[in-house]
């Protein structure tokens, strides 16, 4: 047996201090009421550092000082100078990407191969490509004469942005959010999510770095009533969130009404379709991308498997054959491929699903994996034998648990895939190029992949259908989002 | 020798392309007319009419539907004196007529204006492509009559979606006549669907209705029941469109917005291999 | 979906009777994605093999290195020497494994053989007019026969790839089988030279043709076109041999030739070795390297690990 040594990435690369602040009108700050909370790696319990817990005070005084920027500098900014701004902080995240990708695996536990292959990557690529749009704003295609315009050729911001996140992809999405809103002209206030706030915090130094003017990103760390806050806000022109379909609707009820712009990127249960005909050693690498990627923490995981029929066990043999390579463990060693799940909180709710996946009669398969003792771990899990009406084939369920459903034809295949309220992504594996188009015109989401899987790109856009939330970011249309048009 | 007498319309709903009364048999009046005082059971029977449409109307070609709506616009046309006759002026009819012609070419543009392949960094071919979002709940404005609910149907259907429109109780007429048009044009039953009566009886049930997808709430002047509407239609997350602010010009150009808003992007993609 | 699962035992042993069976059955398999292969190739590319894993990989790599020269210009004299450097690599260390194989053309079998009489080190040859194939089957079963002679007891052939690429699998595979029967006792190694097979459905065509066909081993290149192994590739061959013991029961090695010149490269190719088709192919009897530059650089790397040191190039045999 060929047994991998230990090859952990150093963390010495990593200056954490004890305690941050909040990072409000260019300073960090600390918190009226001086509330903190501990950001701890979940692959260790360890505690990370101490982070300050904003309140409603903290939040009016960041909406404030986004306010005053936008109306004093970033917005009266010419879009060339914007986009120079953008541009450095792409420069600085890649000349720095090393340090942000120890930190992020270290906050939020996923493996260190993909917070260095696949997340900084992706962050810096999203600020070089919204950077360029700054300058561009009039030929983003909006129209000839946007109807709500005020004044001018180009497409005017909205003013201050409210950007809550989540704890999956926490520097990803946090570029994803602030990038088209600062080439916009806009000015943020943006919530990382209470177990992941460290790179954002390292985020407001980089901000600091390339001499960002005080006020055009505001961080405020805090749970879920600092978010409240910040999206109920008077002075706040646009929310966007990506989170929880149950909090997204939330979100949307407290914004009924008001003038805010809202954009929601929610829940999904994507269905990831292999027919006969398929590429049979790239679908199976493709589901096992689909579901274990980031320990099953994406939106948009393929986390309900739905085989032809007549292929069926040979899939499954190949699946449990190629889970059975997968490694758990340490997230910081360069050879793991599955992290430690983000929260006590994540683990107990995956628990529950696979528990009641279980007694619905399903059939549980995991590989021999050795879990740690300390921090949240849960193994890769297969569930056959399931049907649209057990809770594992409907509910997110957000962890490296896979259902497996079959189907018997296309239009079945079809049908299964949309009998959900979520709406994000799906697969498809079949080498058969006309049967891909047929699938792909009938699958109610908004991203769909043919023979790939979990492939994104700051020019793509991404976003769902129904219960996955409204609007899109990426590419032209996630400018849109920031645009009054 | 008597005077010839009249033959009296009355104003039923449009639903699954006939035209039925509401099942609550109330009607109230307008203009001297009997009007369908449409319940929420209509209201949810136009939901069904409307869902069973859009597979259909979703799927035919862009082609087609350019060609459906044009053909509306030349039905609109003809019907010019009848719309006159019910005090809509005209050339506000004149313009209802011209808006559809606008829309009814868009139908084979929008997606290559607002779609297109996208440069990602690696070897995959990428394409965003808009789609109808599904069923459209409307609330169409009060005024003007035949400008205001033509600005808001057409840009709703034109993409593929099927709307359930709720007329302005205080102009119905315009809406009921401009059914006439649709029911003799090409447009396959259900695609459109017009509720008359009172906007607080049916139109929480379209904002409630899980199986809607999208909500215009144009028409809608209280802020309170909009506020209201838009709280039910966050329970399955629909598209919202919030009302138009007071003195909306609907005279100028439109824009893409009220089409774009009810488009779902979809981006495929497929990896480039030999 | 795969030929693993739907052909039983005994229909593939009659596939090679028809043209039209053995196409159905090539064309039947599963297609491969070339963006998607190379994407899983690259990741396990990215596998960090550290310390005592490193030693052990560079231990097993010398010992499945089929030590080759082939050149016009090759004497008695220089195989002489490339013989005694396969059977002790590093002279100054003992504890050094010998490789797999030394790989001469058949015209220098007798004077390696000679050099390797009763050790453990196989001599390989090739034959069947390498590289390009393209002689009359009865001259390609000729020089077989003169190498296994000679003394070699693995023949590396190569296969038609004019014949391959034109569609007419029954004459590929009869000529491997007439070439596996020349081969007596010894082994057949089958060169499918993959650079000119254009696509990854090729190569798992091809690899399955030569398993069918009966070669003991599949290789990916004679290194005497531009484009040699890759690790796509092989991670395409390692899975036709993975399903083809599946579907028959018989395990066929697989031999990546040329282009493999560093201790990082050869890792990478037994990492994936060890995540494609497991343990079972972690030995020389089933995974081979043709190489010859690799030999000293997982030499000089495996000084590094003992002495703690960067050796140069100085410090081992040219030959």
């Amino acid at each position: 047996m060929f047994e991998y040594a230990p090859a952990p990435e150093s963390r010495s690369v990593v200056d954490l201090k004890p305690s941050y602040g909040l990072f409000i009108d260019g300073k960090f700050v600390d918190p009226a009421d001086g509330s903190s909370f501990k950001s701890i790696n979940p692959a260790s319990e360890e505690v990370l550092a101490e982070v300050a817990e904003g309140g409603a005070q903290d939040v009016d005084r960041a909406v404030r000082a986004a306010r005053k920027a936008y109306e004093k500098v970033w917005g009266p900014m010419p879009g060339r100078d914007r986009a120079k701004y953008l541009f450095r902080i792409a420069r600085i995240i890649q000349e720095r990407s090393r340090e942000l990708a120890v930190l992020e695996s270290l906050d939020n536990g996923k493996p260190i191969r993909e917070s260095r292959d696949v997340d900084l990557p992706l962050v810096a690529a999203h600020f070089f490509y919204y950077a360029g749009w700054a300058d561009k704003l009039e030929y983003a295609g909006f129209g000839r004469r946007p109807t709500s315009q005020q004044s001018g050729t180009s497409p005017q911001p909205l003013g201050v942005a409210a950007q809550v996140i989540p704890w999956n992809f926490p520097l990803l999405m946090l570029a994803w959010k602030i990038a088209p809103a600062l080439a916009a002209g806009n000015t943020v206030v943006l919530k990382p999510a209470e177990t992941t706030p460290l790179t954002a915090l390292l985020f407001a130094e980089i901000c600091q770095q390339a001499d960002l003017p005080a006020g055009v990103v505001n961080i405020v760390t805090g749970a879920g009533e600092t978010g409240r806050a910040l999206i109920e806000h008077d002075g706040v022109d646009k929310v966007a969130f990506t989170g929880s379909t149950d909090v997204g609707r939330a979100i949307a009820r407290a914004v009924a009404g008001s003038r805010k712009k809202l954009t929601l990127e929610l829940g999904g249960k994507a269905a990831n379709i292999v027919f006969d005909d398929a590429p049979v050693d790239q679908a199976v690498e493709g589901i096992v991308n689909g579901i274990f990627f980031n320990q099953g923490h994406v939106c948009c995981a393929g986390s309900r498997l739905l085989i032809q029929e007549s292929v069926a066990e040979q899939v499954l043999e190949s699946l449990k054959r190629r889970m059975a390579q997968l490694r758990l463990g340490d997230p910081l060693d360069k050879n793991t491929d599955i992290g430690a799940i983000n929260s006590a909180a994540q683990l107990s709710r995956i628990r529950e699903l696979t528990e009641a996946g279980a007694a619905e009669g399903a059939q549980q398969w995991s590989p021999p994996c050795e879990l740690p003792d300390r921090g949240f771990w849960f193994a890769p899990t297969i569930f056959t034998g399931v049907t649209q009406a057990h809770r594992i084939a409907r509910e997110e369920i957000f962890g490296p648990v896979l259902s497996v459903l079959t189907f018997r034809t296309p239009a079945e295949a079809v049908e299964k895939a949309n009998n959900t309220p979520y709406g994000l992504s799906a697969g498809i594996w079949t080498e058969k190029g006309s049967r891909i188009l047929w699938m792909a015109d009938r699958l109610r989401a908004g991203v769909v992949w043919a023979n790939t899987f979990n492939k994104f790109d700051p020019t793509s856009p991404f976003g769902g259908y129904k219960e996955s939330g409204y609007g899109r970011e990426g590419g032209r249309h996630g400018l849109e989002a920031y645009l009054n048009v | 020798m008597s005077e010839r007498v009249a033959v009296r319309k009355t104003y039923k709903l449009f639903i699954g392309g006939k035209f039925p009364r509401s099942e609550s048999g109330r009607s109230y009046l307008v203009q001297d007319s009997n009007v369908s005082l449409a319940s929420r059971k209509d209201a949810r029977d136009a939901v069904v009419a409307a869902r069973a449409a859009v597979k259909g109307w979703a799927g035919a070609t862009a082609y087609n539907r350019g060609q459906i709506l044009y053909r509306v616009a030349e039905m609109l046309e003809g019907r010019r004196e009848q719309f006159v006759a019910l005090g809509v002026p005209a050339d506000e009819v004149d313009a209802a007529t011209d808006r559809w012609v606008w829309y009814a070419g868009w139908s084979d543009k929008l997606p290559q204006v607002y779609g297109g392949a996208n440069p990602v960094a690696g070897p995959y071919f990428n394409l965003s492509a808009p789609e109808p979002t599904g069923v459209v709940a409307v609330v169409a404005p009060e005024a003007p009559a035949l400008l205001g609910l033509v600005s808001v149907i057409a840009p709703a259907i034109v993409t593929g979606n099927t709307v359930v429109v709720a007329a302005s109780p205080a102009a119905p007429l315009a809406a009921v006549t401009l059914a006439e048009v649709l029911a003799t044009s090409d447009l396959p039953g259900g695609v459109v669907n017009i509720l008359t009566g009172r906007l607080p009886e049916t139109v929480p049930t379209l904002a409630a209705h899980m199986d809607v997808n999208a909500i215009d709430l144009t028409g809608v002047t209280d802020p309170e029941l909009a506020a209201d509407l838009e709280v039910k239609a966050a329970e399955n997350l629909k598209r919202v469109l919030r009302p138009a602010p007071q003195g909306h010009d609907w005279s100028a150009d439109p824009g893409l917005g009220r089409m774009t808003s009810l488009l779902e992007t979809k981006t495929v993609w497929h990896p480039k291999g030999v | 979906m795969t030929a693993t699962a739907t052909s039983a035992r005994s229909d593939l042993s009659e596939l090679g009777r028809s043209e039209t069976a053995l196409r159905t059955f090539l064309h039947g398999l599963p297609g491969v994605d070339q963006v998607g292969a190379e994407q899983r190739a690259a990741q396990l590319g990215t596998r960090s093999i550290k310390t005592t894993a490193k030693a052990e990989a560079i231990d097993l790599a010398i010992r499945m290195v089929d030590l080759t020269t082939l050149e016009g210009a090759d004497t008695p004299g220089k195989v002489r020497a490339l013989a005694a450097k396969a059977l002790r690599p590093d002279p100054a260390d003992p504890s050094c494994p010998h490789v797999g194989a030394v790989c001469v053309y058949p015209a220098m079998v007798p004077y390696v053989a000679e050099v390797l009489r009763g050790s453990a080190v196989h001599l390989a040859s090739v034959a069947t007019s390498f590289p390009s194939g393209q002689a009359p089957l009865e001259i390609k079963l000729a020089d077989t026969r003169a190498a296994v002679e000679a003394g070699a007891d693995e023949i590396d052939m190569v296969i038609n790839r004019g014949a391959f690429l034109a569609g007419r699998y029954s004459e590929v595979y009869d000529e491997i089988v007439a070439t596996k029967h020349a081969c007596g006792d010894a082994h057949l190694k089958v060169i499918l030279e993959t650079g000119e097979l254009a696509t990854y459905d090729n190569v798992r065509r091809a690899s399955w043709l030569a398993m069918l066909a009966g070669g003991d081993f599949i290789k990916t290149s004679t290194g005497k076109v531009p484009v040699a192994a890759t690790l796509p590739v092989t991670l395409v061959m390692l899975e036709a041999v993975r399903d083809f013991r599946a579907a028959t029961g018989r395990q066929v090695g697989v031999k990546p030739a040329g282009g493999i010149k560093t201790t990082k490269d050869a890792i990478k190719y037994l990492v994936m070795v060890n995540e494609t088709v497991g343990p079972d192919w972690l030995h020389p009897d089933w995974f081979r390297f043709g190489a010859s530059s690799l030999l000293n650089d997982l030499l000089m790397q495996r000084t590094k690990l003992t002495t703690g040191v960067y050796a140069g190039p100085d410090y081992f045999t040219l030959d």
